[in-house]
């Protein structure tokens, strides 16, 4: 049944992977996702649905057991937070390169190195931009509340074996830890061995039978058949731009101004927008709900509108880079952000709105970017 | 008699199994790898599960396995190989799942992966083909290479106050509560195949039986690593490996011998 709850991300995440009939979560703790793992332990999801919950002994075992799972077809997930996710890197590459599915959750702490847990959307580049060796990428969804928590999974489940693709949700430890309604979908129930079988017979390795055995590997050690490899990614990736980019509008009709913000800067933002109003600036906001694919024609159009450019993020300036590329020059844009595990508020967004683009958009658009990151 | 004679399958005394495919082995002449891909698949065969059986192939000389091995296979990162069979087995938990891996992949980069699937008795066979050396990458030092011997990154022999002492694995997996079965065994002569392949049969028959994790160490030799004709490297094997890797059971049905 649906039901409406009062959860933290974190625990309407894992409630979800239960209720859409995920086979197996593989997970190691780590603040401020730990959450994930207490749960499906608490639950006992083997009871319910006969979900696979275990605790690995390192964030590699861990990414590595999906691996397993996803190469004999089966629905499997695992989740983290920054300084695990590098550790996943590995199994993220191999993942993709083996063309497996399987989902991958990343909220998000502040860094480099050990950093803090508290909130950041420092992991940008990682994720969109390979993070792992070799010409991969990941399509990401960054959640903006507790309800997109608990909806990704399904909706990262669907892309992952629509494209035999590994999927991160990139969410962070403020969407991780807060409380809010969810929603809670009616319980899907798993695939059976049959079905599964029947399904995917032809790559996973469930075992031989009369058919030609399957074989899940990434290497090929003939360059042509190598490049072959690479190029049918790539195409992979390109359909993912055609058919599968996500974002929302938030008062952009009428706007000045473009907010371009995803996950919990999004959310900020948008309260941003309600003061920028009140004070008679008429911004609105670009929230890409993937991240790649990235909306990158929705903010070349909407940079014909507006006259200038915020991006906002937990960060020193990551995802700027790609709505500037986006952009091109057409209009000012420039990055805002806290990083350290300080939650930017939006108040300081209005305020860097009007000294970064108002003031002196004009200006600025001709000078160098080199001072962009302050 | 006629050739065409001779190959009737009733002259036959022996032949390659059919789960071993066509494709020529990318071993190098001499090398006990062939022979231990041989025994295993004719274990599987001989028990009738082919095709419930899926094996992890590691990174490594025996990272093209699954071109010779006619079964589903999925090839691990380097020594993430026990962790990949865990995720099979724990989602497929009727299934024979068995790892093939080198000293170098289960030993070093994967010894943390061996440990735990070994402690939590994952229900998988683990095959440890153990030569003292990095075959693949052209012949560096190994966590097993012997005290004095000289590899690529130990050109003037392997010095133990620096690198500390080969790791005999099947000894230190064998103190884990989840190892149910573990042994030593070697495949360069028709004897010692003969005792290897009984030892892989009971290890599936573990699996079978739901008994936990069975790891059977093969010592093998690496002729090209260690810069031998065949036969000088399975001698120099026996004089060298042998009083160290002692061959033998040195756990069996959960009891330490």
């Amino acid at each position: 049944m649906a039901e409406l709850k009062l959860m933290k991300g974190n625990e309407a995440l894992a409630e979800a992977a239960i209720r859409v009939g995920v086979d197996a979560y593989f997970g190691y703790p780590i603040t401020p996702q730990s959450e994930v793992i207490e749960y499906l332990m608490t639950e006992r999801p083997e009871e319910r649905t006969g979900m696979v919950v275990l605790q690995a002994e390192s964030e590699i075992a861990a990414i590595n057991m999906v691996y397993g799972a996803a190469s004999s077809g089966k629905r499997v997930m695992t989740s983290s937070s920054s300084p695990g996710i590098s550790l996943k890197l590995e199994g993220i590459s191999y993942l993709a390169g083996a063309e497996l599915p399987a989902v991958i959750v990343n909220v998000v702490r502040a860094g480099p190195g050990l950093g803090t847990i508290q909130p950041a959307q420092g992991d940008y580049y990682q994720a969109v931009k390979g993070g792992g060796h070799g010409d991969y990428k990941l399509y990401v969804l960054a959640p903006a509340s507790v309800q997109e928590m608990s909806d990704f999974v399904e909706d990262a489940f669907a892309i992952a074996y629509k494209y035999r693709a590994p999927v991160l949700i990139l969410s962070d430890g403020l969407i991780g830890q807060m409380m809010e309604k969810v929603t809670l979908k009616d319980q899907k129930e798993r695939m059976t061995d049959e079905e599964l079988i029947n399904k995917y017979d032809d790559w996973a390795t469930t075992g031989k039978t009369d058919r030609e055995r399957n074989i899940i590997t990434s290497l090929d050690l003939q360059p042509e058949k190598m490049e072959a490899k690479v190029n049918k990614l790539v195409k992979k990736y390109a359909k993912m731009e055609r058919e599968d980019l996500r974002y929302e509008r938030i008062n952009c009709d009428d706007a000045d101004y473009l907010f371009v913000a995803y996950g919990s800067s999004a959310r900020i933002a948008q309260k941003a927008i309600e003061l920028g109003r009140e004070k008679g600036i008429k911004v609105g906001l670009l929230r890409p709900i993937t991240l790649f694919p990235f909306p990158k024609q929705q903010l070349f159009e909407l940079a014909d509108q507006v006259k200038g450019i915020l991006s906002v993020e937990l960060s020193a300036g990551q995802m700027v880079d790609d709505v500037r590329l986006a952009v091109e020059h057409k209009v000012p844009v420039e990055h805002f952000g806290r990083t350290g595990g300080i939650i930017h508020t939006p108040e300081e967004i209005i305020e860097a709105l009007e000294e970064k683009i108002i003031k002196n958009g004009i200006i600025r658009h001709h000078k160098t970017r080199e001072s962009s990151i302050l | 008699m006629e050739l065409l004679d001779i190959i009737k399958p009733e002259n036959q005394v022996f032949c390659k199994t059919k789960l071993m495919t066509d494709t020529p082995l990318s071993y190098c002449p001499g090398c006990g790898h062939g022979t231990a891909h041989n025994l295993v698949m004719e274990v599987v065969d001989e028990m009738g599960i082919a095709a419930d059986t899926i094996g992890v192939a590691p990174v490594g000389c025996s990272v093209l396995a699954y071109d010779f091995m006619n079964i589903d296979m999925t090839q691990a990162a380097h020594g993430r190989a026990p962790a990949v069979a865990t995720g099979i087995i724990r989602t497929w938990p009727e299934k024979y799942v068995f790892t093939y891996q080198g000293d170098g992949d289960l030993a070093a980069i994967g010894t943390a992966e061996t440990i735990h699937a070994c402690n939590r008795g994952e229900n998988i066979v683990i095959v440890f083909v153990n030569n003292g050396i990095y075959g693949m990458t052209g012949g560096q030092m190994a966590p097993t290479t012997l005290k004095g011997m000289r590899t690529s990154t130990s050109p003037y022999g392997r010095d133990i106050e620096t690198m500390g002492s080969p790791i005999k694995m099947t000894e230190l997996v064998a103190n884990l509560p989840g190892v149910y079965y573990a042994t030593r065994h070697a495949v360069h002569t028709h004897k010692h195949a003969r005792k290897a392949k009984k030892a892989l049969k009971k290890a599936f028959e573990n699996t079978r039986l739901k008994k936990g994790l069975s790891f059977v160490e093969i010592v093998s030799n690496c002729n090209s690593g260690w810069k031998m004709t065949p036969n000088d490297s399975n001698d120099w094997m026996v004089d060298n490996m042998f009083p160290y890797f002692q061959l033998g059971d040195i756990k069996v049905n959960g009891k330490l011998k």
